[in-house]
């Protein structure tokens, strides 16, 4: 009976652990806390939404359900879609904004204001655009599974716990084992030094906003396909992002995930125990706890 | 006419309380770069605490001690005061930014308390029936605004004029010694966290009592008057006026405040009752994208610094400005 909490904690903390991994490398390679990184959830979710549903009206046949999955082709390739958008957003906001302040030598705190007013802005303009209402990408009803005695999940949550750990793994390798993740972790070392030794700063940049917007928008998408869309859904993941960002420890991908993880199933956890309208101050008293205890966070150097 | 007139003390009253806040934020952020992101937090606990000791009780409800409103505003900056100082202590000691997250979750908190203990918040029916100040004119329409303006006037102003003296005393100097360049002041025997602690709760005490006007003018006090929507004004109240200058914050806050009335009322008038929700969520989007361009364009705001020109005139004359700092 306590299996499964676990199985709906292991699902919202695959979400909140691929948004995570963006938080923590902008944390990490452009040094500020985005407090935008959220909004970028959501407009992943919302540009899928409207390509999948351009999709389904030229193709009807795209929309029919997969296998034993509750949405068609169309979300796959809305989801190709909206990476891609979704980059070009995050591209766009560092153009207009973020690089500039950055060029005017702005401190730290500047720009997570900045980032603060990017964040009202981008989620009032979904408000605007597609109105508060939650969205859903398919209508189709999903019947949850026996997997263990006692333990139950619809095909799309196993999915989106998949989806995860593949992501994880990929992104992992990609910054281990690539020049691209070399360069990324180099600048995080030590922007000026990796500079000197000729590493393109603008270009690991501008790969940290390409990955943390691609992660981001399938963590939104994903949140689509087993909750609902709306346009306050990253803000109201952003606490829970930034927990498990500095649970994990500042720069550290599988740190982000698990982080991610805990996050997630100390959330179900409550709303199994106390109640699910405490569920939000969860990732506070975790946030506290790592403040208090361990501020580095599980992966984290002790200078971090 | 007359309508107009008690209009518009109404409009600058609560522009008031909007300054005071915005005053308390300068102290933080302004004068000792502190960036709290969760203003709309201490804002809400200074105006319930100061609505729970101030109210007439009411049955299933703690609180209602139908203590005198002086008390009420004190005890509402003191409670926003003495989080900020847990907060504070809990991470000042560590990156610039892990104060802006951790505010930031302290306003999630907060938020989710109001709603949800019912017993001593009311839950989402907020508290009501908060005694309004100089409740006992309220049958002269003008004189009862005109009352409450001065109320607030005197509040602005005393807000005002002990924060510039903080602000321009030695402590004030090594807050700003502190900003600008940390090493130089640490070598100097300062330590950064006790006075960023100090500025920290100063800051906080006046947002709560802020907080508390607000509530007392309103007379009705719910969850939803503390969204992030207004850590949000009040930070473009502080960018706009010039953050680091007391005038500037309260020049800001009747701007900004203006501003939004104006553009609220305009898209109450322009658009069907349909779209009205729409057209909000448009308004805070232009909202954001002025405070961005501010920050971009004139990140000084509107009155800058003061002490941005005294560092200019010292260049000029070391000997003359440095004299006129000790004494000032």
């Amino acid at each position: 009976m306590m299996l499964q909490p676990i199985m709906d904690g292991l699902v919202n903390g695959a979400i909140i652990g691929l948004g995570a991994i963006g938080v923590t490398l902008t944390y990490a390679i452009l040094r500020f806390a985005n407090f935008a990184h959220g909004e970028l959830l959501s407009w992943g979710a919302y540009l899928a939404l409207t390509v999948s549903g351009a999709l389904g009206a030229l193709l009807p046949g795209l929309g029919t359900p997969l296998g034993p999955f509750s949405f068609g082709w169309s979300v796959p390739i809305a989801m190709a879609g909206s990476i891609l958008l979704t980059a070009a957003l995050t591209l766009a906001v560092d153009w207009l904004l973020f690089g500039r302040l950055r060029r005017s030598g702005a401190v730290t705190i500047i720009l997570v204001m900045a980032s603060f007013g990017a964040a009202l802005a981008l989620r009032n303009l979904l408000e605007f655009a597609y109105t508060s209402s939650p969205k859903y990408f398919s209508n189709a009803l999903q019947i949850s599974r026996e997997i263990l005695p006692g333990l139950r999940a619809t095909p799309d949550q196993l999915l989106v716990v998949a989806l995860g750990v593949v992501l994880v793994v990929l992104v992992h390798l990609l910054l281990t084992r690539t020049a691209a993740g070399r360069s990324m972790r180099a600048v995080s070392e030590d922007p000026q030094l990796s500079a000197l030794v000729g590493i393109d700063t603008r270009a690991v940049i501008r790969m940290v906003w390409v990955l943390g917007a691609a992660l981001a928008a399938v963590a939104g998408i994903m949140s689509g396909v087993v909750v609902q869309i709306r346009p306050t859904m990253g803000h109201d993941l952003l606490l829970p992002l930034f927990a498990a960002a500095i649970l994990g420890g500042i720069g550290s991908v599988p740190g982000a995930m698990l982080a991610g993880l805990i996050v997630g199933l100390a959330e179900a956890l409550t709303v199994q125990l106390i109640g699910a309208e405490w569920r939000a101050a969860v990732s506070f008293v975790i946030l506290v706890a790592v403040l208090l205890l361990r501020p580095q966070g599980i992966f984290g150097k002790v200078t971090a | 006419m007359i309508d107009l007139l008690s209009y518009a003390a109404f409009f600058l009253t609560m522009a008031l309380t909007y300054a005071v806040i915005c005053l308390g934020l300068n102290l933080q952020w302004g004068q000792t770069g502190l960036f709290n992101v969760g203003v709309a937090g201490f804002v809400a606990v200074g105006a319930y605490v100061s609505a729970i000791l101030t109210t007439p009780p009411i049955d299933g409800r703690i609180g209602g001690f139908e203590l005198p409103m002086v008390v009420g505003w004190l005890g509402g900056g003191l409670a926003a005061g003495l989080l900020c100082l847990g907060i504070g202590a809990l991470t000042l000691r560590l990156r610039s930014d892990y104060l802006a997250i951790a505010t930031f979750g302290a306003a999630v908190v907060i938020q989710l308390a109001l709603l949800n203990l019912e017993g001593l918040t009311g839950g989402p029916f907020g508290v009501g029936f908060i005694p309004r100040p100089f409740g006992s004119l309220q049958g002269d329409a003008d004189l009862f605004a005109l009352a409450n303006l001065l109320v607030m006037i005197v509040t602005v102003l005393l807000c005002y004029l002990a924060l510039e003296h903080l602000v321009r005393s030695p402590w004030g100097r090594v807050l700003r010694a502190l900003r600008e360049d940390e090493t130089a002041a640490r070598a100097l025997g300062k330590n950064p966290v006790t006075y960023r602690l100090q500025a920290f709760a100063i800051g906080g005490f006046v947002m709560g009592l802020g907080g508390a006007a607000q509530g007392h003018f309103i007379g009705f006090i719910a969850p939803d008057n503390y969204l992030p929507i207004l850590t949000f004004q009040v930070w473009t109240m502080l960018i706009v006026g010039g953050s680091g200058n007391m005038r500037g914050a309260i020049l800001g806050a009747v701007l900004v405040w203006a501003i939004w009335a104006v553009s609220g009322s305009a898209v109450s008038a322009l658009f069907p009752t349909e779209q009205q929700a729409r057209a909000a969520s448009l308004q805070i989007v232009m909202i954001g994208a002025a405070l961005c361009a501010v920050l971009l364009l004139r990140p000084r705001g509107l009155l800058g610094e003061a002490g941005t020109l005294r560092r200019r005139k010292t260049r000029t004359a070391p000997k003359i400005s440095e004299g006129t700092e000790t004494n000032a």
